[in-house]
């Protein structure tokens, strides 16, 4: 049972490099939406979460999310410093890939999640707060949030919760976390009657492609083997974003009249956010509605922050938060053992109680989150302040943060 | 002596330019630049969010030109200029008080 298998080894690594890649891509993804001012800082919050949340992951990350359990709520720290986790399988996370294999494909998805976030605050964040602030929410949020939905003795593991690829644990997780940092940072200057323009849209197309790109490996890779699910994961990734794409478009060119590229990245990604908790236990037919739906919904999910009244500056909660939880509950429609026997089936297979146990999942996940982020940030403000000076903010996060300046023409 | 200035349409910048080396015109220079006039704006829309551009891009002309070439350049522009749409633009004419050219010192009329 324990024996490698090369063909899952090469797989995983491959996507694991494939998760890897989403980070620069998100970068300019969301480089591409700030003002020409912010592009190198808006770059550097998600490469230095390379470099930051690597080493918070080796040394504790890996084994408060995935180590052995303390009461259902976070892992020991057994597995510090990457004690113990060798070239042996795991079997009761993967049987057939070594141990570190797992570790650092997992550890991708711990990248993703705080440079996701990034998004709300865009354009007025202190450098230094920005840092310290996401190493306590992996480790005061990511990390139990992890532990909860995907570790061995996890509670909403055990509850029966279905997250395939990280709907919850990535996507509920950043937006709502999003949410709760854009109504602590307050507006960018000039929000409401100056125009925030994106400064490259090309850059932030190429940034959705590589991120879809990449979402192969982050969905179809949680099958953690080179077998079936994973390529039943693969095909059902490709047809939401895809749906999504089209709905989110055809749907502005109704309501706005005109079909925009920022549109189709857009929907692209609210595609992938939607399906990836249910990417390998649902089928084509219904991945396709996901999509469909999913593109509809983050569409007008966008308007809540005029509405509301908060600056979430690249919409990290309307295309992750409500695009996120979406996905958790439609896993709990839309599941079924016939793709997935580990899974379960959803409302639309006969099981109505996997819906509850999904809301379940996505309410803890929404409040916690939420919660503990906004006391990390209102302590940091106190302490170390969240926000550039005025002025550095009109001179924009490049020059004030970098001494650097994006581009010289 | 008189300094022309034409705000105009981007794109009719390089008819305008050989009508005028045409005129035997000595130099000329052009800057772009934004405004509004009359014109209206332009729609942007960023997901979901649109946003009115008021100024709109055009192009600056800059030339000096001695007193009796000015009707005639002035003609020149307005004609090729025109596209018979709102957003055309504008010429302004002001008088020079003087032209030294750099290199020689020449002042005056010999020196534009």
């Amino acid at each position: 049972m324990n024996a490698i298998n090369t063909g899952d080894t090469a797989f995983i690594l491959i996507a694991s490099a494939l998760v890897m890649f989403m980070t620069p891509g998100l970068a300019l993804f969301y480089g591409g939406m700030v003002r020409s001012k912010n592009v190198l800082g808006t770059i550097m919050h998600s490469f230095i979460i390379l470099g930051l949340v690597t080493i918070e992951w080796v040394l504790w990350g890996y084994s408060n999310a995935f180590g052995p359990d303390l009461g259902g709520v976070i892992g020991s720290l057994d597995w510090f410093g990457l004690s113990g986790v060798g070239i042996a399988p795991f079997k009761d996370y993967a049987g057939t890939i070594p141990h570190q294999a797992f570790m650092i494909f997992q550890m991708m998805f711990a990248i993703i999640t705080p440079a996701l976030i990034t998004g709300t605050f865009a354009e007025r964040i202190k450098f230094s707060t920005f840092v310290v602030f996401t190493l306590l929410w992996c480790t005061l949020v990511y990390n139990p949030v992890a532990h909860w939905v995907w570790g061995i003795g996890g509670w909403l593991r055990d509850l029966g919760a279905l997250d395939f690829a990280g709907g919850t644990v990535v996507h509920i997780n950043s937006g709502i976390a999003a949410l709760a940092a854009a109504l602590v940072i307050g507006k960018r200057k000039g929000y409401g009657h100056e125009p925030f323009h994106p400064h490259n849209l090309p850059m932030t197309i190429m940034g959705a492609a590589i991120l879809w790109f990449g979402w192969f490996g982050f969905n179809a890779g949680s099958a953690l083997g080179a077998n079936g699910l994973a390529v039943s994961a693969f095909v059902t990734t490709h047809i939401a974003a895809a749906a999504a794409t089209f709905s989110w478009v055809f749907t502005e060119w109704m309501y706005r009249g005109k079909p925009t590229t920022l549109g189709a990245a857009s929907g692209a990604v609210a595609g992938l956010v939607a399906i990836t908790p249910a990417a390998g236990f649902v089928g084509p037919l219904s991945a396709l509605m996901i999509g469909l739906a999913a593109g509809v919904l983050c569409y007008f999910a966008i308007f809540l922050k005029h509405k509301l009244g908060y600056d979430d500056a690249l919409d990290v909660v309307g295309v992750h938060g409500v695009g996120g939880t979406f996905g958790a509950l439609a896993t709990g429609l839309f599941a079924s053992k016939l793709i997935n026997e580990a899974g379960n089936n959803g409302l639309f297979f006969g099981n109505p109680v996997q819906l509850g146990i999904q809301a379940i999942a996505v309410g803890v996940t929404l409040v916690y989150s939420f919660v503990v982020t906004l006391i990390i940030l209102k302590v940091l403000d106190w302490t170390m302040g969240l926000r550039v000076e005025h002025e550095d903010e009109q001179a924009g996060l490049d020059l004030s943060q970098h001494s650097e300046v994006g581009y010289n023409l | 002596m008189k300094k022309i200035e034409a705000i105009i349409k981007p794109f009719k910048l390089d008819e305008i330019k050989e009508a005028l080396q045409g005129l035997d015109i000595k130099g000329m220079t052009i800057t772009e630049v934004k405004g509004f006039g009359r014109q209206k704006g332009h729609t942007e829309i960023y997901r979901g969010a649109e946003y009115i551009i008021d100024f709109i891009p055009k192009v600056k002309l800059e030339l000096i030109l001695d007193d009796s070439q000015v009707p005639q350049v002035l003609k020149t522009i307005q004609e090729t200029a025109r596209t018979g749409k709102i957003g055309d633009g504008k010429i302004f004419v002001l008088p020079v008080g003087e032209v030294i050219r750099i290199r020689t010192g020449e002042t005056g009329s010999s020196a534009i």
